[in-house]
């Protein structure tokens, strides 16, 4: 038996080497320099975000193959790893607010977060159900560990443990619903997967069963209903930082790996797996903000709002055209700095530690007394709820325009009304911040510059997305798979 | 020949796996998990996958069920006073879910598959060349960056089970 | 020869199995095992399906899922034991682990 080494192409894998490697260093640093500040970890994970943003870009275009096709470094990889990179960025200036030790160790915190992202960056840059795989263990792994790192707290752990039974029960399903899509096609390659479905239909219940089971792994970590049960408690135990990263980029990796299987089988037998996203994709939306109305706690509410947009995303998904793919890009990218704000000005008006200012009550009157903190929050809430001009309108305008071109009409009123519904508890945050008088005092910690310096980020770029949004989607018309 | 191994080794696997979630006590439970590990590994024998039987002998029944057992003397469980099980709707929900996904899946299995193209491996030429040296190559070569990235998953691993299991130390809050 | 939709429906017995139990018993590491199981009779629907279709891949998944169940195992027990240091109790029925 002769071994041959394939065609390799290490620079395809350079964003995830140099993520590892600083991921490494920063998890080994502080065994060598004792009284090591967390500013300085910040900013070594920082260095290592940059570098592999370069290293990224200069990927952009040449469509490389590595490692005889296990990683495609296409423009809809770097696209999505691009947007999981500003949502590590912003989280880790987020981290920099809560109060000294609260993570216990912080090289710990910031070491799994890289991590976290080298999965998502896996995850989202290959066709192989295994690598795929390994990507989405690699990142579960890290999540459930920053879920649980305020290891002395109940709620923390707690969610932790919630997260991590539901996370490997429905690895259960996504590996049997891969099975019966090998044992179907005799391959594990999504796009070998995909030629076998265009030869011989959208049929049998290997495929049928296989893709349903794949469907229901993804949509457990994606939190699409019915599958959403273990986010409210795990979003409110774990580190407001934590749950802001893993609202956006899990979600995206989820969808990325949708949207690649999706695509595959797209032109061919619409109508076989539409019915299934249709209806996910409206109970994820409506459950998402039903339930949202009734929360006091703006955490909680946060992350029904987030089930919420799971499903506006999915309506993307359900065009199956390449300006659904864009329009989803588009709207993930604008939820990431609109998410991570919000998450961002909730450590901002509240130190986690002591006094975590997380009931809707304590926010009346801060608009006032906090006028940077106030004005970000206001803006966030615009543009989640989708008033024009922010980033959020657009996006979610994308997204509906792509839907109603593939002919889903009556989705696009329900995201609508969806939409109207929501505006009345985000909204809500904004009459609390503003027009309401402080029923106590509260008590708002000094909050650090690296926050202040993400809310900025974040704000200036929920505007400008929403302002001149053409250049940024004409970026992501260029990361769209192409027709297979 | 096969057969009645195979038939042994199902029962064996099925009937240990059905004490294993009735049992109350943990430590049975886990030894009857172990005993279906070690059914399957021996299916896997029939089936030729040697490596792979022996790889589900050292790591499941070896190394993660020890970890098991371990861990549970070191919680020292007492006999739980509580239900070992769920309240009545608890159990008859997963029953009537579990049920449906059984019969679902037989389904699936039972209308069977056609092999569209068969793949470059023939259990001949493993056995020719050894599921071993086959496994190895692969892995090696086509499968060279699973194989690396794997070993990041396990850096993940050891790192994460050391934040959430060391104590505190006297300088954390 | 025993013919591979033998070995199939022994794996979604046991699949099933997996289920239930993660879906009725309530002491943390039960549900684990559970998932154990599930892990397991993914497994065995690799290998045989792998035979059937005369190829490997099948068998090399199978090493990547044992693999990444030992990763997974270290960090579930350390979050187990984290909850049983707090707690006293692994028991899941406080933590209510579906509900909304």
């Amino acid at each position: 038996m002769d071994l041959s080494l394939p065609v390799i192409h290490i620079q395809s894998i350079y964003p995830q080497m140099i993520l590892v490697l600083f991921a490494i260093i920063v998890v080994i640093l502080p065994l060598f320099v004792h009284n090591l500040k967390r500013e300085l970890l910040a900013l070594i994970s920082v260095v290592g975000l940059v570098l592999a943003y370069f290293s990224l870009i200069n990927l952009w275009g040449q469509n490389l193959t590595g490692f005889n096709g296990m990683i495609v470094g296409d423009n809809f990889s770097i696209a999505f790893s691009i947007i999981f990179l500003v949502g590590a960025f912003l989280a880790v200036l987020l981290s920099l607010n809560t109060v000294e030790n609260e993570y216990l160790n912080y090289s710990d915190f910031y070491s799994m977060l890289l991590f976290a992202l080298v999965g998502l960056l896996m995850m989202v840059s290959s066709t192989n159900l295994l690598v795929i795989f390994i990507g989405l263990e690699i990142l579960s792994i890290s999540l459930y560990v920053l879920a649980g790192i305020r290891k002395m707290r109940v709620d923390s752990i707690e969610a932790s443990l919630k997260y991590f039974l539901l996370g490997a029960f429905a690895t259960g399903f996504l590996l049997y619903g891969i099975a019966l899509l090998y044992g179907a096609s005799g391959s594990i390659d999504l796009v070998e997967i995909g030629k076998y479905i265009q030869a011989n239909g959208f049929s049998g219940t290997f495929i049928l069963a296989g893709a349903a089971m794949l469907l229901i792994g993804l949509s457990f970590k994606a939190a699409f209903v019915p599958f959403h049960m273990w986010t409210p408690d795990v979003y409110q135990g774990a580190p407001t930082p934590v749950t802001a990263f893993m609202s956006a980029g899990v979600k995206g990796a989820a969808l990325a790996v949708l949207l690649r299987f999706v695509w595959t089988i797209a032109p061919l037998s619409k109508a076989d797996w539409t019915i299934a996203i249709w209806i996910i994709a409206f109970l994820t939306m409506t459950v998402g903000n039903v339930v949202a109305i009734a929360q006091s706690n703006v955490k909680r509410m946060l992350a029904y709002s987030s089930i919420a947009h799971a499903g506006y995303l999915l309506v993307g998904v359900l065009a199956g055209s390449q300006l659904g793919q864009a329009s989803i890009m588009y709207y993930l990218l604008v939820y990431t700095m609109m998410n991570l704000g919000a998450f961002g000005v909730i450590s901002y008006l509240g130190n986690s530690n002591k006094q975590e200012n997380l009931n809707l009550r304590d926010y009346r009157g801060l608009g006032f007394k906090h006028p940077f903190a106030g004005l970000a929050m206001a803006i966030f809430m615009f543009s989640l709820a989708g008033v024009p001009p922010t980033g959020g309108f657009v996006g979610k305008f994308y997204l509906f325009n792509s839907a109603i071109q593939a002919g889903y009409l009556w989705l696009v009123i329900f995201g609508v009304m969806n939409s109207v519904i929501s505006a009345y508890y985000y909204l809500r945050v904004v009459v609390n911040l503003y027009m309401h008088e402080p029923e106590k005092e509260v008590a708002v910690p000094k909050a650090s510059l690296g926050l202040s310096f993400a809310l900025l980020i974040a704000m200036v770029a929920v505007l400008q997305m929403g302002i001149m949004s053409s250049s940024y989607f004409e970026f992501f018309r260029q990361a769209v798979i192409a027709m297979p | 020949m096969v057969t009645i191994f195979f038939f042994i080794f199902a029962v064996t696997a099925l009937v240990s796996a059905v004490l294993m979630i009735t049992y109350k006590n943990p430590v049975y439970s886990a030894l009857f998990l172990i005993l279906t590990f070690f059914s399957l590994a021996g299916m896997y024998f029939l089936l030729e996958a040697q490596f792979i039987a022996i790889v589900q002998i050292i790591v499941y029944a070896g190394a993660i069920m020890v970890l098991f057992l371990f861990v549970m003397m070191l919680l020292n469980l007492r006999q739980e006073t509580r239900l070992p099980i769920g309240r009545p709707f608890q159990v008859a929900l997963g029953s009537i879910f579990a049920l449906i996904l059984l019969i679902q899946l037989f389904f699936i299995v039972k209308v069977g598959l056609t092999v569209s193209k068969f793949g470059a491996f023939p259990p001949e030429k493993i056995n020719k060349i050894g599921s071993v040296q086959v496994i190895g190559g692969e892995l090696f070569t086509n499968y060279l960056f699973p194989f690396e990235a794997a070993s990041i998953l396990l850096l993940v691993g050891i790192i994460g089970a050391i934040i959430l299991g060391r104590k505190k130390l006297p300088n954390e809050m | 020869m025993v013919p591979v939709n033998y070995y199939l429906i022994v794996a979604a017995i046991l699949f099933a199995l997996g289920v239930l139990g993660v879906l009725i018993r309530r002491n943390a590491l039960i549900i684990f095992m559970s998932i154990e199981l599930m892990l397991n009779a993914v497994n065995l629907t690799f290998v045989a399906l792998a035979r059937h279709l005369h190829s490997i891949d099948g068998q090399i998944f199978v090493f990547f899922i044992m693999t990444v169940a030992a990763a997974e195992v270290a960090v579930g027990l350390a979050i187990i034991i984290s909850v049983f240091r707090l707690k006293g109790t692994i028991h899941v029925d406080e933590i209510n682990l579906l509900r909304g």
